[in-house]
């Protein structure tokens, strides 16, 4: 178990540190111009500007501003903002609160609305709840992220006025952007439950069961239930990058301060300190997330030890 | 187009031993259930008459869809202007129509794209193993790291937002889904009995490859090209809802969802036709994936 702990977080280094090569390397070569001139504005002086090139270590040789790029990141030091001349990791981590709470959010309602749809699917299958229920997966599935946001917005902040269009100031306004995440991560998951249900009903250890006579009840939840979701975690861990990303178009749409909002408007400013910054460490987070779920998977399939 | 076909049924059979022998091969069998599919065969047709509206917007409607009608100015559906008009007074019905032309663009190159370079890095990685497999797939790896819509959304930025770097992006970024498919079938037949009468026959890597590989790959990669097509069309729209598409005034999906939302309270009709346009297309793409993959897949096929 240890061991496979540790050789799961040794796999996870590597992969951090080529997706800082590749930020670092994307943002040297495929940006024209000089970041001290962005970073100085339009009338600073060549003198200012010669200082920032300095302070920016921007005339050392590319592999030296690369081993400072790597220090000071693993430092929690990722530069300084052009837009707001704050350092873009603490605008990032102001920000990064609320896209953890939508995700999360999202996530665990999602997560629990797919399992209980699917449980339903895969019981009743082939009947007409099986049937309906697919139906309206398969819609809920197909609508884009953008336009269930502005459809609910439509219907319950302008429509019936329930609730606020946009900002983050009360529980009301993360309950659209967070049932907008959620239908996607309902159906994603739904729709897995009732595959990975079906195949483990028609194995043989649930004949066993059913054949000693104990209580369907039973063998579906603990059972059933707890074969599939092996398969089902995975999943879930992988849909967290997704929902991060889709954070990006929900917190444009519902206006909240989160870090994919940050991503959007340094893209917009040209903001390039900030954009690495944004796109490092959501897909940092998401290293994370997998990691953590690939050693839950471990805990819950006993099987893992031994290959 | 013999060795094809054999070499392409022959893991299917062996999980249909068991089954009555039926008419036909592996792939008529699997045309005569996915166009037994009433649900898959309607929503083809709407997939062909999206596709065809869009080549010919031109002959549909009688507005240009870049016509500015100050007169027209936030006009709800009427008998002249089907879907309404938007903020600037063109027909929506227009721009829906003309819109098409760009999404479905999107869809179809990136997918080709992706299909091109991912299908040939998948067959050499599950064909030669060892380390050109650890290499290819660790770069994957590292694709897959990034969570989706951002690595894109990325890409776009620094490379600047026009239709071909949109379709590169998302290339791109579905390499490492189709590169695992591939792979992942490739590995498993490269041990089969045929594959090794072949090489022991003095076939090279790239005979093997093309005619006694690939054609097992075929059909899973239908079904995942029907899938990611909706995918990607989706991602092209958003990318246009963010800003990040095609420059205005180009008609599209997802630019005009964005220009609705401002008038989301006196002008409903800006978000919900195109976004309606949009879902309707993904919907009946994945309803045709979902068909083609019960067809298709030898453990479900009737």
């Amino acid at each position: 178990m240890n061991k496979y702990i540790l050789r799961r977080i040794a796999i996870a280094v590597p992969l951090i540190l080529a997706i800082m090569t590749i930020v670092f390397v994307m943002l040297r070569v495929a940006v024209p111009g000089d970041p001290a001139l962005l970073l100085a504005g339009d009338q600073a002086t060549p003198e200012l500007i010669e200082k920032i090139r300095e302070s920016l270590g921007l005339n050392r040789p590319i592999w030296e501003q690369y081993l400072i790029f790597l220090r000071n990141a693993a430092m929690g030091d990722m530069g300084i903002s052009i837009i707001h001349r704050q350092p873009v990791m603490d605008i990032i981590f102001s920000a990064f609160p609320f896209t953890v709470a939508v995700t999360f959010y999202s996530v665990t309602f999602g997560t629990a609305l797919g399992l209980l749809v699917g449980i339903i699917t895969a019981i009743k299958r082939g009947t007409w709840i099986d049937n309906l229920l697919m139906v309206v997966i398969v819609f809920f599935y197909s609508i884009p992220t953008f336009w269930l946001g502005i459809m609910l917005i439509l219907i319950f902040a302008v429509g019936l006025r329930i609730l606020p269009v946009q900002g983050a100031t009360t529980w009301q306004h993360f309950v659209l952007p967070v049932a907008t995440l959620s239908v996607g991560q309902a159906t994603l998951i739904a729709r897995l439950t009732r595959s990975s249900m079906i195949e483990i009903l028609n194995a043989d250890f649930i004949r066993t069961a059913r054949s000693k006579g104990l209580p369907s009840r039973k063998i579906i939840l603990v059972h059933a239930l707890k074969n599939s979701l092996i398969p089902i975690i995975t999943v879930v861990g992988l849909s967290v990058g997704g929902l991060l990303g889709g954070a990006v178009i929900t917190e444009s749409i519902f206006g909240l301060p989160g870090v994919g909002r940050l991503a959007i408007e340094a893209i917009g400013n040209r903001d390039y300190p900030m954009i690495q910054a944004t796109v490092l460490m959501v897909a940092i987070t998401f290293i994370f997330v997998n990691l953590i779920v690939d050693l839950i998977y471990a805990f819950v399939d006993p099987r893992i030890h031994y290959s | 187009m013999t060795t094809l076909k054999t070499s392409a049924s022959t893991p299917v059979r062996l999980a249909d031993e068991n089954i009555e022998p039926s008419r036909g091969g592996f792939y008529a069998k699997a045309r005569r259930e996915f166009f037994g599919n009433r649900a898959a065969v309607i929503s083809l047709i709407w997939i062909i008459l999206v596709i065809l509206s869009a080549i010919f917007a031109h002959v549909l409607t009688p507005y240009d869809p870049l016509q500015r009608e100050a007169e027209v100015r936030l006009m709800g559906p009427s008998a002249e202007h089907l879907m309404g008009t938007d903020s600037l007074g063109r027909d929506i019905l227009a721009r829906v129509l003309y819109g098409g032309r760009l999404s479905l663009q999107v869809g179809f190159y990136s997918i080709i794209a992706a299909t091109a370079f991912g299908v040939p890095l998948g067959l050499m990685a599950g064909y030669f193993g060892g380390r050109v497999d650890n290499i290819i797939m660790r770069i994957m790896d590292v694709i897959l790291a990034f969570p989706g819509l951002i690595l894109i959304i990325w890409l776009v930025a620094l490379l600047g937002s026009n239709l071909t770097n949109v379709i590169f992006a998302i290339a791109f970024f579905s390499l490492p889904t189709y590169s695992r498919l591939v792979r992942g079938v490739a590995l498993s037949v490269r041990e089969m009995d045929y594959v090794m009468a072949a090489k022991s026959m003095g076939a090279g890597a790239g005979r093997i490859l093309t005619w006694h590989i690939f054609p097992s790959v075929i059909g899973p990669l239908i079904v995942l090209v029907t899938l990611s097509i909706s995918g990607a069309i989706v991602t092209g729209a958003s990318l246009s809802f963010l800003g990040l598409g095609v420059p205005p005034p180009t008609p599209e999906w997802g630019s005009m969802l964005a220009d609705g939302r401002a008038y989301l309270r006196n002008a409903w009709w800006m978000s919900v036709f195109p976004g309606f346009t949009i879902t309707l297309l993904v919907l009946a793409a994945n309803i045709v994936g979902d068909g083609l993959r019960d067809a298709l897949d030898p453990r479900t096929q009737k």
